[in-house]
């Protein structure tokens, strides 16, 4: 059989299609699979083998809403992962700027520092943090979390950014200055538009870590500032038996990050790949 | 200019130092006290004995293998089986679009909702979906969590992962150059000489990449442990992020916990070090 051949070329795509769709449904399968079951009863939920034909019911959701507040753990989700999201770009932005076009002796060093301190297992500081919250009374509120986000974010934020300020042309930004532009005019207007690609990559990152977060949000939150990480926590009592309501609990909990990610895929690669990949 | 410059990082640089050294102050003193939160009273100066007690846990060492090898086998199932699927699924086929979207979706799921969806729905030993497939080729299913409880996280945290590596080598795939692999066909090159000397040098850049990352997110997995497995059975899938964290809130020994966290650095800063040399060596330009 000669590959090269018309037809040999046609059943390399057919094979490779299949390959390709089989892996793929192989690895979403579990996520399917708990879609589906949040729109089984319990007792379909655990049938074996699985029911894949069913009348589907929405009770578990509205179950979810009823026994936990969704709404309040989805607000509170939302509030501190954007928050800490554009407070951290505020402070990052600068900082990545300044060591891009001004770089000094120090430079590698400070990032080089900066990302070690991510590598800092945050349980380390769980203990020190929770004291310092609890005797600022900030334990249970979202301005703690949004704080703590901001600050596990920031090292990653500052490695992006500088990395996609540093792909600028340094010969743009002479032009600029050649013409008189101020450093705030070279800013907003030469900088910004440029690398606004790595902005917005950097954020959208960003937010899907700090909406994912589970560790700080289970150890520093309880009823108030609960985000919808630690609400997701609360199923795996005896209660995770109860399948389809925990499905419908976890839907509720990925549906906005996942379709949001599915929509954002090509900024976030870009960003994630600290532009050592072209 | 040099003023302005320092202005503007000034900000990142303070907090993140703050939020480095408060909490490593505070650990210092903790861990050189007796500070047990069941018994409330003086916090005597008791010198090294937190960490000795710490060390001599035979729950320690279990805890940083635990942790290695956890690291170890997500990063190399991620990137082996990244690369593979990269390259299944890098050149057009149909619906090409929809598998990029179903690849990804993995990472955006938030570790809660992983560890009991696999706990639960995957790995159930009577009505779980492995177990049905087990029975299908006429195998006793396993039983997951309590067998091969550290596997289950380390299959767990690869679920997640391997998105990631697929898209970053997705990425990388589509910077190569088509001319010289074209030129190497020609030559005569079969599909594995391609491979070797052509796509795996194009992919190193992104293979470190993936490698920092994930050593960064990896070295510290808590949640998929806490939901599912609570570290054990005993201390068989406990890494050192989890032990703190028993020390701390399940033993309310604060000094003790204090004590790990210091060794926690230490080994984060061991990681770091090497990472520096492996990162410094691909990012230069």
């Amino acid at each position: 059989m000669d590959l090269a051949s018309p037809t040999g070329v046609k059943i390399v795509l057919w094979v490779r299609t299949i390959a390709a769709w089989l892996v793929a449904l192989l690895i979403f399968f579990p996520i399917l699979f708990m879609l589906v079951t949040s729109f089984k009863t319990e007792l379909q939920a655990i049938a074996v083998p699985s029911v894949w034909i069913f009348t589907p019911t929405l009770d578990n959701f509205t179950h979810v809403q009823e026994r936990s507040d969704y709404l309040l753990y989805a607000k509170n989700s939302l509030i501190t992962s954007v928050v800490s999201t554009i407070v951290g770009l505020l402070i990052a932005a600068p900082a990545a700027y300044s060591m891009a076009y001004f770089p000094g002796k120090r430079t590698k060093d400070i990032l080089m520092w900066m990302l070690s301190t991510k590598m800092m297992p945050a349980v380390g500081a769980l203990v020190p943090v929770y004291v310092m919250a609890q005797t600022t009374h900030l334990l249970d509120t979202t301005f703690a979390l949004i704080v703590v986000f901001m600050l596990s974010n920031l090292p990653l934020m500052v490695w992006m950014l500088y990395s996609h300020f540093k792909e600028i042309p340094p010969e743009i930004l002479e032009a600029a200055r050649m013409d008189g532009a101020s450093l705030l005019t070279e800013f907003r207007h030469v900088i910004l538009p440029l690398a606004m690609g790595g902005i917005a990559s950097t954020g959208l990152l960003c937010l899907v870590l700090a909406w994912n977060e589970a560790f700080w949000s289970l150890n520093l939150t309880a009823a108030n500032a609960g985000t919808l990480a630690a609400l997701i926590a609360s199923y795996s009592s005896p209660e995770g038996l109860f399948w389809s309501k925990l499905s419908a609990a976890s839907v509720l909990a990925i549906a906005p990050i996942v379709v949001f990610g599915w929509f954002s895929q090509k900024q976030l690669v870009q960003g994630l790949t600290f532009g050592a990949v072209k | 200019m040099r003023s302005l410059a320092r202005l503007l990082l000034a900000p990142a640089v303070g907090s993140l130092f703050l939020w480095m050294i408060v909490p490593l102050a505070m650990t210092l003193y903790f861990s050189v006290i007796r500070y047990n939160l069941m018994e409330p009273g003086e916090h005597a100066f008791v010198g090294l004995e937190n960490f000795r007690f710490f060390v001599t846990d035979p729950s320690f060492w279990t805890a940083i293998v635990n942790t290695l090898l956890l690291l170890g086998s997500v990063i190399v199932i991620t990137v082996v089986l990244g690369v593979l699927i990269a390259l299944l699924v890098n050149e057009p086929f149909p619906g090409q679009g929809v598998v990029r979207v179903l690849l990804i979706s993995p990472f955006f799921v938030m570790p809660t909702v992983n560890a009991l969806l696999w706990k639960h729905m995957m790995m159930n030993p009577i009505y779980g979906v492995l177990a049905q497939v087990w029975r299908a080729f006429g195998l006793t299913p396993v039983d997951w969590l309590s067998d091969w409880p550290l596997l289950s996280v380390i299959i767990m945290v690869a679920w997640q992962w391997l998105p990631f590596a697929v898209l970053i080598f997705i990425t990388s795939l589509q910077g190569m150059n088509r001319e010289q692999l074209e030129a190497a066909r020609m030559d005569g090159a079969t599909w594995l000489q391609q491979f070797r000397f052509l796509v795996l040098p194009h992919l190193g850049r992104s293979i470190a990449v993936v490698v920092m990352i994930e050593m960064i997110f990896l070295l510290s997995v808590f949640a998929e442990i806490s939901t599912t497995t609570g570290g054990g059975p005993g201390d068989a899938s406990t890494n050192i992020a989890y032990l703190i964290f028993k020390q701390a809130l399940l033993g309310f020994d604060v000094g003790v916990a204090s004590a790990g966290a210091l060794f926690a650095v230490v080994l984060a800063n061991i990681a770091a070090a090497f990472l520096i040399r492996l990162v410094g060596k691909n990012m230069d330009r």
